[in-house]
């Protein structure tokens, strides 16, 4: 007699965990009390996007780009402080990747403007300069490392504020690497336009146009779609230091065609969009879409001051380098309030707020990977893998009660025992179920076989022998643990391998194949040994159907 | 007792001259497609080379020839065209697009969308890789490819010993490169799909050389004086059913993913079937004449000095 109690219990439990852990992927847990839904696994596999349909992206955060924006702010920032400590006619500019440079108009010594700049800037190194009246400073290495890694982060969180104003379900956004970002987006119904939210910097700055230059006047009133490089070439060497030419996009509401409104405008942005702190959509008196934006105190009083100093002048709304609008500031305006007009449709407005409102990304962001999956090919999808599986298992099944009889269904029992098994252990990691992890299953059945067909293979070589049957089984188990344990250790460093540098569909690929191969080692050398150790106590056999 | 093969007793280490050549004409044209690769002249799929892959079902049958005119008059010549013609699929892929920010796939969809405005379509599925990820990617299929060769030969040589962690070895590598070469011969594009496909042929074909070496080194300790060649013949010979049925059960899941699977998992499964059956050959054929070949020093497993 042996002993299978604990053996059976063990099965029984596994068998019991996985359905629990399966429950929460049918639609049946829907139907359970709410105790079971609440004290057991509720979570399950999730379907991958290529299966429920989706959108997959990868984006790069341009951090380099980052760091440049940041020394052009400190440079900003350079001027207006010494201004401030009465030092005028100072101009600063970032040079290169990492360094500003701060030229001087005479009278002052370098020591003295250097400890102006380093003491309210601390992050700044002086550098040496060979040229007279000019400074430069730089940051560290690190500094720039810090400034990278920001980028990053901030950019992760103003995504995830804008998907999460969007409305999708279930969304993940995480960093991948040092500049990577991933969303993916389950089931969305317009990828586009959650790619235009996405990707757009969003970045708004009111600037002032340069309307007394002589150039001001020269620029065309109005050119087609497409010549802006052009025009931009034309004036390229003419333009104002200071100054840039920028378009605003015009459409013609009866023929739909697309012309851009050139301006020169002052680079320097008066105000911009961090001190937001609202943006709604509105409907206008001739029911046109605007985005009326509020801004904080500091905002509101730059504002004021601003509009109060330049009446009658043009100032320029201009969002990610598009000029929206440039209305002529009619009076002064306070209260911190103003309104974005423009060409676009009601969704477009209420995108344009979305963005405004979860902020401007630090830097600019490049799509490097897009995988865009349609609900039809997903259902697709999941029809033609059950039904391979279906035959898959069906061929198997069969075939294996044909050659080895009973012992061939004692061996499908662990077969089916390994499919439920690895769908619990799917559901208890809550793992996304991908195609090519659907494939990963119906290989599992083919090569789950394997154990048993060797443990049965090398019984049938012992009865050959005329072993009695007892013995037989037990030998064919001795003998063949060791091979099936080095079979599965083997394509266990490949699953491994391909768990580790594998991505999204393929690292649920490697890890439906390694799960198999445990789940499988312990069907075959335990769950089916003790159906033959059940048999034996009870009836003795003197004949095996093998 | 059902059998497919009863006892045999087959001389396979005699055939050892003729398989090898012909697996090394195999394994020539393996690399062959390897150099291909390492020149950028071979059919990498786009999410190594980077590009842009639409696929569109249509209402109505799409001739191909007329949708290869109209991408050629919407400027998108270059573009490869492949279609599932029981579902009205079409699959339109475009290599090595320096940005995504051209928009291709907004391209494509418009120039079927102004060529055939009866012929109705829905967008299945949209894929765009920039060439950075694709670099990426192709380093890491390496890595992988790399990583898991030396944790087999280690497993093996710790296992046995070292000439059998290289036959094995060697072994895994004639599979992935026959496959390899059969994908070349047929025009076949060689995706991560596919890449992941030789990696698991890779375990696969491993675990059947290890069934076989684990017999032969067993009966080592039986027959002592035979010849090296005898030892490793009937060791096979053993094994040879299961063998036949392990290989004959796994055929018998792949037929049906490969030929029902759909589009997206034909060419992994197919590469899969391929490899599995090398695998099968090359276990005897290949790992097992390796060790008749390269005989061990005194004291060793299979030594008869």
């Amino acid at each position: 007699m042996k002993p299978v109690r604990g053996r059976l219990l063990a099965l029984g439990i596994i068998v019991v965990l996985s359905g629990a852990f399966f429950l929460p992927s049918t639609p049946f847990f829907q139907m359970l009390p709410s105790w079971w839904q609440e004290n057991f696994p509720s979570k399950g596999t999730r379907l991958g996007l290529d299966l429920q349909g989706g959108m997959h992206l990868v984006l790069e955060v341009q951090t380099d780009k980052a760091v440049e924006i940041n020394l052009d702010r400190t440079a900003d920032g350079i001027m207006g402080l010494l201004e401030d400590n009465d030092i005028p006619g100072v101009k600063a500019k970032r040079f290169d990747q990492a360094n500003v440079q701060v030229m001087m108009p005479g009278d002052h010594t370098d020591d003295e403007v250097a400890t102006i700049i380093t003491g309210t800037y601390p992050r700044l190194i002086q550098r040496s300069s060979d040229q007279e009246g000019v400074l430069i400073f730089g940051i560290s290495e690190l500094e720039a490392k810090r400034i990278k890694e920001g980028a990053v982060e901030q950019a992760l969180e103003t995504i995830r504020n804008r998907v999460d104003e969007f409305g999708v379900a279930e969304p993940l956004i995480q960093t991948q690497g040092l500049r990577e970002i991933v969303v993916q987006l389950p089931g969305i119904k317009d990828p586009k336009r959650a790619l235009r939210l996405i990707k757009s910097t969003a970045q708004l700055e009111f600037k002032l146009l340069d309307d007394d230059h002589p150039l001001a006047r020269e620029l065309p009133q109005l050119i087609a779609a497409g010549q802006e490089d052009a025009t931009l070439a034309a004036f390229a060497d003419r333009i104002p230091e200071g100054d840039e030419i920028l378009f605003e996009r015009q459409v013609n509401f009866d023929s739909g065609v697309v012309s851009k409104v050139p301006y020169l405008i002052k680079k320097q942005a008066v105000l911009t969009g961090d001190l937001l702190t609202d943006a709604r959509v509105q409907i206008g008196d001739f029911s046109e879409p605007y985005v009326s934006i509020s801004f904080d105190r500091t905002g509101g009083k730059i504002f004021d001051r601003v509009t109060a100093e330049n009446v009658q002048k043009r100032m320029a709304i201009i969002l990610d380098d598009i000029v929206y609008s440039a209305p002529v500031i009619q009076e002064r305006i306070s209260g911190g309030r103003a309104q974005i007009t423009g060409a676009y449709t009601t969704q477009e407005a209420a995108d344009l707020a979305i963005a405004l409102r979860a902020g401007a990304l630090p830097a600019p962001v490049a799509i490097i990977q897009n995988l865009t999956v349609g609900p039809s090919l997903g259902r697709d999808s999941i029809e033609k893998g059950a039904t391979s599986m279906a035959i898959a298992a069906f061929l198997v099944v069969a075939f294996m009660i044909y050659y080895y009889r009973i012992s061939g269904l004692i061996a499908d029992v662990a077969l089916v025992l390994n499919v439920v098994g690895l769908i619990g252990a799917l559901g208890g990691l809550e793992a996304t179920l991908t195609l090519p992890g659907i494939a990963g299953i119906i290989l599992t059945i083919g090569m789950g076989v394997d154990s048993n067909v060797l443990i049965l293979e090398r019984i049938r070589e012992e009865i050959r022998q005329e072993k009695p049957v007892r013995l037989a089984i037990d030998a064919g188990y001795n003998k063949a643990l060791l091979t099936i344990v080095d079979a599965h250790v083997t394509t266990l460093i490949t699953g491994f391998a391909l768990f580790v540098f594998g991505t999204g569909p393929i690292k649920g690929f490697a890890v439906t194949l390694c799960l198999g191969i445990g789940i499988n080692l312990f069907t075959a050398l335990v769950g089916t040994k003790v159906v033959y150790d059940i048999g034996n106590n009870r009836w003795r056999f003197k004949h095996l159907s093998i | 007792m059902v059998e497919i093969v009863g006892k045999t007793n087959f001389d396979f280490m005699g055939k050892r001259k003729y398989t090898f050549m012909a697996s090394g004409l195999m394994v020539f044209i393996g690399c062959i497609a390897l150099f291909q690769i390492g020149w950028g002249t071979a059919n990498l799929g786009i999410d190594f080379v980077g590009g842009t892959a639409v696929q569109l079902r249509f209402d109505n049958p799409m001739p191909i020839e007329e949708a290869r005119a109209a991408l050629v008059q919407g400027g998108l010549g270059e573009a490869d065209l492949q279609e599932i013609v029981r579902e009205n699929k079409l699959m339109i892929r475009v290599k090595e697009s320096n940005t995504i920010e051209e928009e291709v796939a907004d391209r494509i969809v418009k120039v079927f969308e102004d060529a055939f405005p009866e012929n109705k379509f829905v967008v299945d599925s949209s894929v765009e890789i920039g060439p950075t990820i694709g670099k990426k990617l192709q380093k890491d299929a390496l890595v992988a490819i790399f990583i898991s060769l030396i944790g087999i030969i280690m497993y093996v040589a710790a296992r046995f010993e070292v000439r059998f962690g290289f036959a094995a070895a060697a072994a895994t590598f004639h599979d992935v490169f026959v496959v390899l070469g059969i994908f070349y011969i047929l025009d076949k594009e060689i995706t991560l799909l596919v890449v992941t496909a030789l990696l698991t042929l890779a375990g696969y074909s491993l675990t059947d050389t290890v069934v076989v070496f684990d017999r032969i080194r067993e009966n080592l300790r039986i027959r002592r004086r035979q010849p090296v060649d005898q030892v490793i013949n009937s060791g096979i010979n053993q094994v040879l059913s299961r063998t036949m049925i392990t290989t004959l059960t796994i055929v018998l899941v792949l037929i049906p993913l490969t030929f029902f699977g759909g589009e997206v998992l034909h060419d992994f499964s197919l590469a899969l079937l391929i490899g599995v059956l090398v695998g099968t050959y090359s276990s005897i054929f290949v790992a097992s004449p390796i060790l008749v070949v390269w005989k061990g020093s005194k004291g060793k497993l299979l030594s008869r000095a």
